[in-house]
């Protein structure tokens, strides 16, 4: 039963963050001692933060899948968070939803049991720690040199709409000028649009090709591997005329 | 290694109760700046090329959060300058792009599988001299 | 609530945190009780459609408790773990399955501003957050270390992925039609008589609401769809190595998703909380005129809940029928109908939809008891270029 409890307990973490986004991210508090909005991105930004390390020191690629997604979603509450509610969605939609999947399937298609874990060594990994240090120490340095970034925020939020975005796609402009814009005339983004949408289809061909499957007479090194690498045995044989053997994970 | 200017300007930061403070973009910026290092070093780090395809993705996704703070109105300080709507527009293609990139590379990686059997990148040496 | 609650004197940090707390726990509580009732229904359905019985004994007449003892049967089942399974994916893929599909139920209405939260790109939400709910199949059936999971988890990936396309473009046909994304919206827009509801607007988006049906108990896994969880091939799919409670999670979010995906199509195509006779508008108690007490405000409240709770249990006891009445797919037809069928015609409905709303934007039917006054967002190029604001035709 133990062992069932910190699960569900994340889970009921989770749902109270969930709910937690009961509270509208304009809407400040006047009596409140604590900053809900403030808590919750916290609590997100350590998720994502924490997730993100552990793709980094995971072995397993497909525990790094796992953290991945769950460092992805926890950015996506971010981005609603800063009221940026469109781009929460997307990267949901899209990033999560669609690329990652994607991502997980091709984890899946070659986790061999060889491939699951490839260690690096130990001077890779103190090269990549000292290096990651020094470039994080550089990031926070000049990120913090600004003084115009360091100030907290005003705190106040327009209503947040997706007609503007939709309507810029299309190229036009609705939105209001952010206050103390350089420049009065702004573009609409219809022609990146399109160049998006036919790279995406190039893409999609492009992709589909490379990945199509090829008739060939001499049998392809994965399969030749899988047969050197299985015993002689009827369900071994038969699994191995199927696509492919070695599909069975998991770790111990 | 963070230097003077640095500390100097964290101790304010620090100072202040941030669970009753509102958010500022430097906070977004942090998580950027981890997001982003994070995917540095795991492309460095990583043999496994769908590995080295989730650094790319932590460090897009590092810069995004970027463009989004600076985008948002609700994170600059009072008289602050917002990128507006065009930050939200290029994370926008900042996310349409990846999906197209890890489309390919997953092509491209799978093709690899196909004909060396492997997925480590670093046996993808067969143009050395 | 949160001004009822700031009203009573409670701090405000303690007013939102309780809101959210209640807001999370009534939503949990949909799904259990949701799933409870639903397990219950699909015997008796399943029972009906093969002239059976079903449960007769547990609890009275019609076996009302039967979900219950289910329940405690399952609580006292012995929790296994195949030996070569990676512990931690194993243990933690039922609870991102189940954390999906609760996390979807934040943005549905359940009648008007009767939602969690109100967010202005809901329906996009509710059907990201939906495609989420595969990670946690995908997870089970790789951890499981059983080709028969993995192989109902990689049908149940390529399955979800290709239907979220035709599943969001007949999302998109109602959010055209309404002009904006905000689930509340949606369903206020097609208040009055039932020939207001976007099923009925034209022909269109009459087809288009069964192609999303389609897609719908396809992305849900429901049968004819159900290939991850084929039992006639592979034993019992992604969830072939599961049992006990972890497995009732994996059960529960089902039901949680079709619940779901139900609510969506009532509030999206089919008038949402508004019943087909405009109960509230009859009797004077909707509160259009300006003097209505709040009793009688809470009251239309829940006579829209009961509405939308009604159209989506409807949906749901649907996907029971087609389950207890057609044929499994092959992998092959599922992609071929997804690719071939679904895609094509809900683009061609969408293209058709978007025609009829420029020549004729009220639609077929008279619009009996449409609302007066609703303002589109609509945007126009002004003089100097200047965008300009302005209100629809109807």
């Amino acid at each position: 039963m133990e062992s069932l409890l910190a699960p569900s307990f994340v889970s009921g973490l989770a749902a109270l963050a969930a709910g937690g986004a009961v509270c509208p991210p304009g809407l400040l508090l006047p009596t409140a001692a604590v900053n809900f909005h403030s808590l919750l991105f916290f609590l997100f930004a350590a998720l994502a933060c924490g997730f993100a390390l552990g793709v980094v020191i995971s072995d397993n690629v497909v525990r790094m899948a796992l953290y991945l997604v769950f460092s992805l979603a926890a950015t996506a509450g971010l981005f609603f968070l800063s009221g940026a509610e469109f781009v929460g969605a997307m990267q949901l939609m899209i990033y999560v939803g669609g690329t990652l999947v994607l991502l997980v399937f091709g984890v899946m298609l070659t986790a061999q049991a060889p491939f699951i874990e490839i260690r690096a060594s130990a001077s890779d990994r103190t090269l990549a720690a000292v290096a990651g240090a020094s470039l994080l120490g550089l990031l926070l340095t000049a990120a913090l040199s600004v003084d115009a970034w360091n100030a907290p925020g005003a705190g106040v939020i327009p209503d947040p709409s997706a007609t503007p975005l939709g309507m810029a796609m299309v190229g036009l402009r609705v939105d209001d000028p952010p206050a103390n814009a350089p420049v009065a005339g702004r573009a609409g983004y219809l022609l990146p649009f399109e160049i998006v949408s036919v790279h995406l289809l190039v893409v999609l061909v492009g992709a589909a090709y490379l990945a199509r499957a090829k008739r060939r007479r001499t049998p392809r090194p994965i399969e030749a591997l899988a047969s050197a690498v299985a015993p002689a045995s009827p369900p071994a044989a038969a699994a191995r005329s199927g696509s492919s053997s070695a599909l069975v994970g998991g770790t111990r | 290694m963070n230097g003077l200017p640095c500390t100097a300007a964290i101790l304010p930061l620090l100072a202040a109760n941030p669970l009753t403070e509102p958010v500022g973009v430097i906070h977004y910026l942090v998580v950027g700046a981890v997001l982003f290092t994070a995917g540095i070093a795991c492309m460095m780090l990583k043999r496994n090329a769908l590995g080295v395809l989730m650094g790319i993705e932590l460090v897009l996704n590092g810069a995004n959060l970027n463009f989004v703070a600076f985008a948002s109105p609700y994170l600059q300080a009072e008289g602050g300058m917002s990128l507006g709507l065009d930050g939200q527009m290029i994370a926008l293609f900042v996310i349409l792009l990846a999906a197209a990139e890890a489309a390919v590379a997953l092509a491209i990686t799978l093709n690899f599988y196909n004909n060396h059997a492997t997925v480590d990148v670093d046996r993808a040496d067969d143009l050395k001299g | 609530m949160v001004e009822l609650l700031l009203g009573f004197g409670l701090p405000g940090w303690l007013a939102w945190t309780v809101a959210a707390l209640v807001s999370a726990a009534l939503i949990l509580n949909v799904i259990a009780v949701g799933a409870l009732v639903f397990i219950w229904a699909e015997r008796k359905v399943a029972a009906r459609i093969q002239d059976r019985l079903g449960p007769t004994r547990t609890g009275g007449k019609f076996g009302w408790l039967q979900s219950l003892a289910d329940g405690i049967k399952l609580l006292a089942k012995e929790d296994l773990m195949p030996d070569g399974a990676d512990g931690l994916l194993f243990k933690i893929a039922p609870y991102v399955s189940f954390c999906a599909s609760f996390c979807a139920f934040i943005a549905l209405p359940f009648a008007f501003d009767v939602v969690a939260q109100r967010l202005n790109v809901g329906v996009f939400f509710v059907v990201a957050v939906l495609g989420l709910e595969v990670f946690g199949v995908i997870l089970a059936g790789y951890a499981s270390a059983s080709k028969w999971s993995l192989f109902g988890a990689m049908r149940e990936a390529a399955q979800v992925v290709s239907y979220e396309v035709p599943l969001g473009m007949c999302v998109v046909v109602p959010v055209m039609l309404a002009g904006t994304m905000d689930l509340v919206t949606i369903g206020e827009k097609q208040a009055g008589w039932f020939t207001n509801w976007y099923l009925f607007h034209d022909p269109f988006t009459f087809v288009i609401f069964w192609v999303y049906v389609t897609c719908a108990v396809a992305s849900v896994n429901r049968a004819p769809f159900d290939l991850a969880e084929a039992e006639s091939e592979l034993v019992a799919g992604f969830h072939t190595e599961y049992s006990g409670l972890r497995w009732s999670f994996f059960f529960m979010a089902e039901y949680g998703s079709m619940f779901l995906v139900s609510g969506l199509a009532a509030v999206l195509f089919l008038g949402g909380w508004n019943g087909p006779v405009p109960l509230a508008e009859l009797l004077g108690w909707s509160g259009r005129g300006g003097d209505t007490s709040a009793f009688l405000v809470y009251l239309v409240r829940l006579l829209g809940l009961v509405n939308l709770v009604g159209k989506a249990t409807i949906g749901v006891l649907f996907m029971m029928w087609i389950r207890w009445t057609l044929p499994r797919l092959r992998i092959d037809q599922v992609m071929t109908t997804c690719l071939k069928y679904c895609t094509p015609i809900a683009a061609a409905m969408f293209a058709g939809a978007m025609v009829w709303q420029l020549l004729l934007p009220g639609g077929l039917l008279p619009g009996w008891g449409r609302p007066a006054g609703e303002i589109r967002e609509g945007w126009l190029e002004g003089p100097g270029g200047s965008p300009v604001r302005v209100a629809d035709r109807d």
